[in-house]
């Protein structure tokens, strides 16, 4: 058992990393991408607005004092 | 091409990178425990590497293109921006940069006051120490190669960059036996986080069902914007820093 949550972990910090948040926030935008480009929009743009926004939350946490 | 050329030129980074810093702990070991058990458990861990790629490489050219994309995508991405935030808060002066010299240091003080036990003739520290450092640096190697060469049909030329980047760092390493603390490790981990950022963004959204105006093309736009994007947020983060400063010496 202790090993298979040292593997889980080891998984964990290497993909998801110091914030879940922003993992969280990938998913959702290309969930949402997905929902609009099954529904015939251009979608091209939508994951560089999530990544900026991603990016902007995760970083202001980061360094709020 | 042009994907192919960034598929070769990021996996070289990425694995230059990681290298660099297994090198670290590989020296380490050898200084501090023997050569003998740093080598053999660097080349343990090697083959273990070689023994994943093999599996997985394979395992995951079976799944229709789209969802690994989108899967790959997701999970560069996710990697990526951890990689990317990283370097912003390092270049902006909000985290310490990388220092492989204070790296080397320390495991070197740790691996020395080490107790010694011998199995088989292996000083059982030294190998285990190796081992994992390059195992686990290795990982992300594979990881790169894997995910970035199966999703873009090519795991060879994906293995081009990394066994260009082990070559080289080998080599340099072989050749001064210390760390490589002038290998401009903070600029290459943010290269490398701009690298995969541009590549989540990229598959993710081809795996999810849109396509970009210009197809491959659209790479260097990608690129273009994640770079401009990371360097307005260090500008803001480097102000918010000297503001900082500033209010906590008016108030001292």
């Amino acid at each position: 058992m202790k090993y298979v949550v040292s593997f889980g972990r080891f998984w964990w910090d290497f993909v998801v990393g110091d914030d879940w948040r922003a993992a969280v926030g990938v998913v959702l935008a290309i969930g949402a991408t997905a929902a609009l480009a099954a529904g015939g929009v251009a979608v091209w743009w939508t994951m560089p607005l999530a990544v900026a926004l991603v990016l902007y939350m995760t970083l202001r946490r980061a360094t709020a004092p | 091409m042009t994907a192919g050329v960034f598929l070769v030129l990021s996996a070289f980074l990425a694995s230059a990178v990681e290298m660099v810093e297994a090198l670290t702990i590989v020296l380490a070991s050898g200084i501090a425990r023997g050569w003998r058990s740093s080598l053999i458990g660097m080349g343990a861990a090697v083959l273990a590497l070689a023994v994943i790629v093999a599996a997985l490489g394979p395992a995951l050219t079976v799944i229709p293109l789209n969802a690994l994309r989108l899967v790959v995508g997701g999970l560069l991405l996710t990697f990526g921006l951890q990689w990317l935030r990283k370097a912003i808060l390092r270049a902006s002066g909000f985290k310490a940069l990388h220092d492989e010299d204070a790296i080397f240091a320390k495991e070197l003080e740790e691996a020395r006051t080490a107790e010694r036990l011998e199995r088989g003739g292996v000083d059982w520290y030294g190998f285990t120490l190796s081992f994992k450092g390059v195992l686990l640096e290795g990982l992300e190697v594979a990881f790169i190669v894997i995910t970035f060469g199966s999703t873009q049909g090519s795991i060879p030329l994906a293995a081009v960059g990394a066994a260009a980047a082990l070559v080289l760092v080998a080599g340099v390493g072989v050749a001064v036996r210390a760390p490589l603390a002038r290998v401009p490790e903070n600029t290459l981990k943010f290269a490398v986080g701009v690298m995969l950022t541009t590549f989540g963004i990229f598959w993710s959204t081809e795996g999810a069902g849109g396509s970009w105006p210009g197809s491959d093309a659209a790479l260097f736009g990608v690129l273009a914007f994640v770079i401009a994007l990371s360097a307005v947020f260090v500008a803001a983060l480097r102000r918010r820093k000297r503001e900082r400063f500033v209010t906590a010496d008016v108030r001292a």
